[in-house]
């Protein structure tokens, strides 16, 4: 009885979760508003269902199973990735390169920083080659 | 009681998969449009999840781990195409 009123807690708040974050998807003002919704789907919405599919094979059915604890590391360790990849989009397509904040220093935003700078200062080795050419 | 809750559950789920579909056809931005696709993979390995309960067995975790790592695998590609301009350089 205990196992079933928790079940269906688990059941009940992830399916609230999962409709929370599609309808912030539509509701929120901004690009970036409504980049902050989904994530609620996909940590509580996705994790509570397939919590209470664990606790259902377990105590229901009688068997244990680790499936979901694979899927839920896979979906926890590729949404901040994909929320990163999408806001840099937003960042790309929406804003110009002069509307933005100042950094706060000499290097610009990521998406606006061209590779052979980007290459300048982030590989030391051929800082301290071409030195190394120059000076011998 | 669980079957109750798990009706709820599916058509929470059914419903948020209607308005990411509603926000496919008029977003915004192009942005908005890859996020919408994200969510609904979401929506989707959720669903997966619930209807295994529903039927008993553990078959479709195997899918909707699959339907996982398709949809990261486009949403990432998407991202980089806008970005970049080039998916593998």
């Amino acid at each position: 009885m205990l196992v079933e009123i928790l079940i269906s807690l688990c059941l009940v708040i992830s399916g609230i979760f999962g409709l929370v974050g599609s309808v912030g998807l539509i509701k929120l003002p901004d690009a970036m508003m409504r980049l902050h919704a989904p994530t609620k789907a996909t940590t509580l919405g996705v994790g509570g269902a397939l919590i209470a599919s664990m606790l259902y094979f377990y105590f229901v059915v009688g068997r244990f199973s680790f499936h979901e604890l694979m899927i839920t590391l896979f979906l926890f360790l590729t949404a901040p990735i994909t929320g990163h990849f999408i806001a840099k989009t937003h960042l790309h397509l929406g804003h110009k390169p002069e509307d933005l904040p100042p950094t706060g220093s000499e290097r610009p935003w990521a998406n606006y920083e061209s590779d052979e700078s980007r290459a300048a200062i982030e590989t030391p080795e051929s800082a301290v080659n071409e030195a190394a050419r120059k000076s011998g | 009681m669980i079957g109750v809750a798990l009706t709820f559950s599916i058509a929470c789920f059914g419903l948020g998969l209607l308005l990411n579909i509603y926000r496919i056809v008029n977003a915004p931005t192009v942005g908005d449009r890859i996020l919408a696709l994200d969510t609904m993979v979401i929506n989707a390995i959720a669903l997966l999840a619930l209807f295994g309960i529903l039927e008993g067995t553990a078959v479709y975790f195997e899918a909707s781990m699959i339907i996982a790592m398709t949809g990261f695998i486009s949403t990432v590609s998407y991202t980089r195409y806008l970005l970049r301009g080039d998916i593998i350089e």
